[in-house]
């Protein structure tokens, strides 16, 4: 099968690769650039723990082949969230404080979810944070502690007190 | 859980894309949004030697307002119609915030559901509801093809193999407000066990034409006829709900894991009522 040389910009940096047609980006993210936070799970977009943005969006990164990514656009991994000097983000650092994870499988998918849901509505309610993480799974936490991390962030981030 | 191999094909215009699509034949298959042709690539449900990748194509990803309708071309993605790009026909507006969650709505395409033709879809339902037409152009030509003759069963379309969407039309409800949609399922997002969706043409508070979907409720999107008949002429005030039903000579729900024949012909029935009096309650603000 013919390889297709791609260009990817992930996390800033652009990254050349000859990959198979079929190669997802999740594979691309995870084999070609050894960004493994990006978690496989089902592998058919029912999970969300692939979930990455691509130009600005979160997409299910195993529904998307790295053939189909242009060089002018931009793929964000949960490695491109925290600070370069690996302090953690504002949304990752409630996901610690409130026991949003315990085994922490599907914690990157819910990560990049949570990022774009208070990049876009500061202040959900609770019924839109069950919206806007309707489509990640977790079998650990039963999900009370990852939505508390989602209020407490929402807080932190409009300036008050986060506890 | 990984897809067959497959040659990728990137055309930029839909003559290029047709012409691909005849030349390799049943071989190959149109990806757009991906939402439904990927899982099922990765589940090896599906296997093409070809894709060709839509998303590089010119012209196919406006919203174009006419005067009595708007034309969603096929790269219109279900967030943007979520978040209101056609609010001139808010029952689509309402279908397309109940799929999938936002990562699914982002890649989704209007066209892709509509092809796809999942019986339990509400994009395909709604296209029914609202007397959409779809256009497909093939190597014979264009053709327009109203939604009431393109769900022909279970996924399957009136489609022709080396035909192409590329354009829904929907005609602009003449009170456009007074709709309504709801469904049943699992968990948020699902596919839904059963739901149905109302549009009405109302005159002042008397019911011109109403106009019903129901989904999940047989192997196609399906239009309440006998319940649309007996809302004709009725008043919104003073509804008389007693033909507005669906029994078995209208739909053959299925039994599956999550519910049997019979639950759906029930809940069906319940969302019947709830959508024809909330579409009602709508017109009337």
């Amino acid at each position: 099968m013919t390889r297709l040389e791609v260009l990817i910009t992930v996390n800033g940096e652009t990254r050349g690769a000859y990959v198979e047609p079929r190669q997802t980006l999740a594979d691309f993210l995870r084999d070609e650039c050894a960004l493994t936070g990006t978690h496989l799970g089902c592998e058919h977009g029912v999970c969300g723990a692939c979930t990455v943005m691509l130009d600005g969006v979160t997409v299910r990164s195993c529904l998307i082949f790295a053939s189909q990514i242009r060089p002018d656009q931009s793929v964000v991994t949960i490695e491109g969230i925290a600070s370069s000097d690996g302090s953690l983000s504002v949304v990752q650092q409630a996901f610690r404080d409130e026991f949003g994870l315990q085994c922490g499988f599907c914690t990157p998918g819910f990560v990049m979810a949570v990022t774009e849901l208070l990049d876009h509505n500061p202040t959900p309610t609770r019924d839109e944070i069950v919206d806007a993480l309707s489509g990640n799974l977790c079998r650990c936490t039963g999900y009370q502690g990852i939505l508390r991390a989602v209020e407490h962030a929402a807080r932190e981030l409009a300036g008050g007190p986060g506890a | 859980m990984k897809p067959a191999p497959f040659e990728y094909h990137r055309p930029s215009t839909v003559d290029e894309a047709v012409g691909l699509l005849g030349e390799l034949g049943d071989e190959a298959k149109v990806l757009a949004g991906g939402q439904s042709l990927v899982p099922m690539l990765n589940l090896r449900l599906a296997r093409f030697e070809h894709l060709i990748d839509l998303n590089g194509v010119e012209g196919l990803d406006g919203v174009d307002a006419g005067g009595e309708d708007i034309s969603l071309g096929a790269l219109v993605r279900v967030h943007d119609v979520a978040l209101g790009a056609v609010s001139a026909v808010p029952l689509l507006t309402q279908a397309a915030r109940l799929v999938g969650h936002p990562a699914i709505r982002h890649r989704g395409t209007v066209a892709g559901s509509i092809a796809h033709a999942d019986p339990a879809a509400e994009l395909a339902t709604a296209a029914l509801v609202l007397d959409a037409v779809i256009t497909a152009i093939g190597p014979a030509g264009r053709r327009d093809i109203p939604a009431a003759s393109f769900f022909v069963d279970y996924w399957q379309t009136a489609l022709e193999l080396d035909e192409i969407i590329t354009s829904v039309r929907v005609p602009i409800p003449t009170t456009p407000g007074s709709m309504a949609v709801r469904e049943l399922t699992r968990r948020h997002g699902d596919f839904a066990i059963a739901g149905a969706m109302c549009q009405l043409d109302l005159d002042g508070d008397s019911i011109r034409s109403a106009s019903i979907g129901l989904f999940g409720m047989g192997p196609t999107p399906l239009r309440a006829t006998a319940a649309e008949h007996a809302l004709l002429g009725q008043r919104t005030s003073s509804l008389d709900l007693t033909d507005v039903v669906v029994t078995p000579e209208h739909a053959h729900p299925s039994t599956d894991v999550h519910a049997t024949a019979e639950y759906r012909m029930r809940v069906c029935n319940h969302l019947l009522v709830e959508v024809v009096t909330a579409a009602c309650e709508d017109g009337a603000r």
